[in-house]
């Protein structure tokens, strides 16, 4: 058996359970599964549980009257829980345009990693990327799986501005930029896909344990996707597997 | 009758706000919400108003607003002089308005932060179940000279009942910021520990609703961490020894090690700093959690 996870407050708003353990998929299914279980259980006030690589926070919107039996009951509550497997998720399938009019930086990761553009692009859509959480901006996807030809390290200096859509990569890490914003990611391509619609009742069909696949596609066809998306017919091509 | 304010000058960095965001963390969306909520209760209590009503949050330099149509506003937190058509009024009691009223401020005398709480509240537009503005989500982020306000137009049935409510304005020249251990304060040296809560830390003037910098720097080698949640008041250390104290339209996450969490209190407190002012960092701890 695993070791307990580790249940902590946070100042006076927010209790934290850290599970320990590497980014994987398999922590994150744990984590995921204590989440639903913390989520449907009975909260004095208005919490919201959100999850990162390896812990959960939830946070109060109010002071926690009493923190140590709060504390007390999500440890009974992790205790006696019984956890199924998470199995069910979706695969998006993202099309990406890798043309060098978007892929500002294919140039450089060519150099630096010494591989030619056609098998970057290989090696960036074989993956199928595992959606961890989603922060850092409204509908910025924290992916893992990146292979680690294609590990390059940040820009020395930022970028001012970052066209919204851009794919990039920054270490380890590879993901898209939800909306126009400074950045250091070297940039190698770009997607029509909408990551985050605040105007829509739930912002963004994207969450915590789902799938990414990128697709190559041509510049024709990205221009032809936008337009789609922007008259509002397009579908997103996409798998639904329920254990 | 749905009424409104014109604004006549716009004043430093003024917003509406009510207590922010819940459940649309999961999407990367900050909480925003008031700085300072025990102004806003304050307010909104003297109003009659529910609690949770939206509220303007005047920084430093108030604007100058117009109103159109009877109602009544109350004024808490930071003293900026507040006058109406001229003539002073006072702070943290129900003050009626008329057709025609101007509202403006004058010289601060204290802390940084006021509000402006109105009966019913500011009928702006409602956002992922929140009125409070943020950049790049809501339309508005900030007041602009010309732009329009909405409330509804009503006479008080409160006749100033509350005027005698005990209010604590203490705060607002508080220096003191209560604070718990954070999750990676264990991993700091005992010296390090102890210079956090021995030194004064002056705010910088770079501070805003997203964060408040310390200007001085706590040397350290502490590593990054693999990227977790963080909220208001997490206080985070950057490898190059910046301290920055996260406030209520942070991210959702965050890579920096967090080393103390501010209580709501101290988020209170640290609210009604102007850039440049010191602070103490009060340690406070948990109730023994293990041995109860």
């Amino acid at each position: 058996m695993a070791e307990f996870p580790k249940i902590s407050p946070l100042g006076d708003r927010g209790i934290l359970i850290d599970f320990g353990g590497e980014i994987s998929p398999q922590t994150l299914d744990k984590v995921l599964s204590y989440k639903e279980k913390i989520q449907d259980s009975k909260f004095k006030q208005k919490v919201e549980v959100i999850n990162t690589y390896n812990s959960l926070l939830i946070s109060y919107i109010f002071t926690i009257e009493n923190v140590y039996d709060e504390v007390l009951r999500l440890k009974q509550l992790i205790a006696e829980a019984n956890i199924p497997k998470n199995t069910n998720y979706k695969i998006f399938h993202f099309p990406v345009c890798y043309d060098k009019e978007f892929g500002l930086d294919l140039e450089y990761i060519s150099r630096v990693n010494d591989l030619t553009e056609k098998e970057i692009i290989q090696l960036h859509t074989a993956p199928v990327y595992q959606v961890y959480f989603i922060g850092f901006l409204p509908g910025f996807l924290y992916l893992g799986g990146l292979d680690k030809k294609l590990q390059i390290s940040r820009k020395k200096t930022p970028r001012r501005s970052v066209e919204k859509g851009s794919v990039g990569i920054g270490e380890n890490q590879t993901g898209i930029y939800p909306k126009n914003s400074p950045g250091g990611w070297q940039v190698l391509g770009r997607s029509p896909i909408e990551l985050f619609d605040k105007n829509m009742e739930i912002p963004s069909p994207f969450s915590a344990g789902d799938k990414i696949k990128f697709e190559s596609v041509s510049k024709d066809e990205f221009y032809r996707i936008e337009k789609k998306i922007a008259q509002g017919n397009f579908e997103l091509k996409t798998e639904k597997y329920e254990g | 009758m749905k009424a409104e304010i014109e604004v006549l000058q716009p004043g430093l960095f003024s917003s509406i706000q009510d207590l922010g965001r819940f459940g649309f963390q999961k999407f990367g969306v900050p909480h925003s919400g008031v700085m300072d909520r025990y102004a806003m209760r304050i307010c909104n209590l003297i109003l009659g108003n529910p609690e949770d009503t939206a509220v303007m949050e005047i920084t430093m330099q108030g604007p100058q607003l117009k109103f159109n149509a009877s109602t009544a506003i109350c004024v808490s937190g930071a003293n900026l002089s507040p006058q109406l058509n001229e003539n002073p009024i006072e702070q943290n009691s129900l003050i009626e308005i008329h057709k025609g009223d101007i509202l403006k401020f004058g010289r601060r005398k204290c802390g940084f932060r006021s509000y402006l709480g109105i009966l019913d509240g500011f009928q702006s537009e409602e956002l992922m179940g929140s009125k409070s503005w943020y950049e790049g989500l809501t339309n508005d982020f900030r007041l602009k000279k010309g732009m329009k306000l909405f409330y509804s137009s009503k006479i008080s049935s409160e006749s100033n009942t509350h005027s005698s409510l005990k209010m604590d304005v203490n705060y607002l020249n508080e220096n003191k910021v209560e604070v718990y251990p954070g999750p990676e304060f264990e991993k700091l040296t005992a010296e390090q520990q102890k210079l956090l809560f021995e030194n004064n830390f002056k705010t910088d003037a770079s501070s805003n609703r997203m964060a408040v910098q310390m200007k001085e720097e706590l040397q350290n080698n502490l590593e990054s961490i693999k990227t977790s949640p963080v909220m208001p008041g997490t206080v985070q250390l950057t490898p190059s020894g910046k301290i920055i104290v996260l406030m209520r339209d942070c991210q959702t996450t965050g890579g920096y090690p967090r080393i103390l969490q501010l209580s709501e209190k101290g988020i209170q407190v640290l609210s009604q700093k102007i850039p440049g002012e010191n602070i103490k960092f009060i340690k406070k701890e948990y109730p023994l959690l293990e041995n109860k």
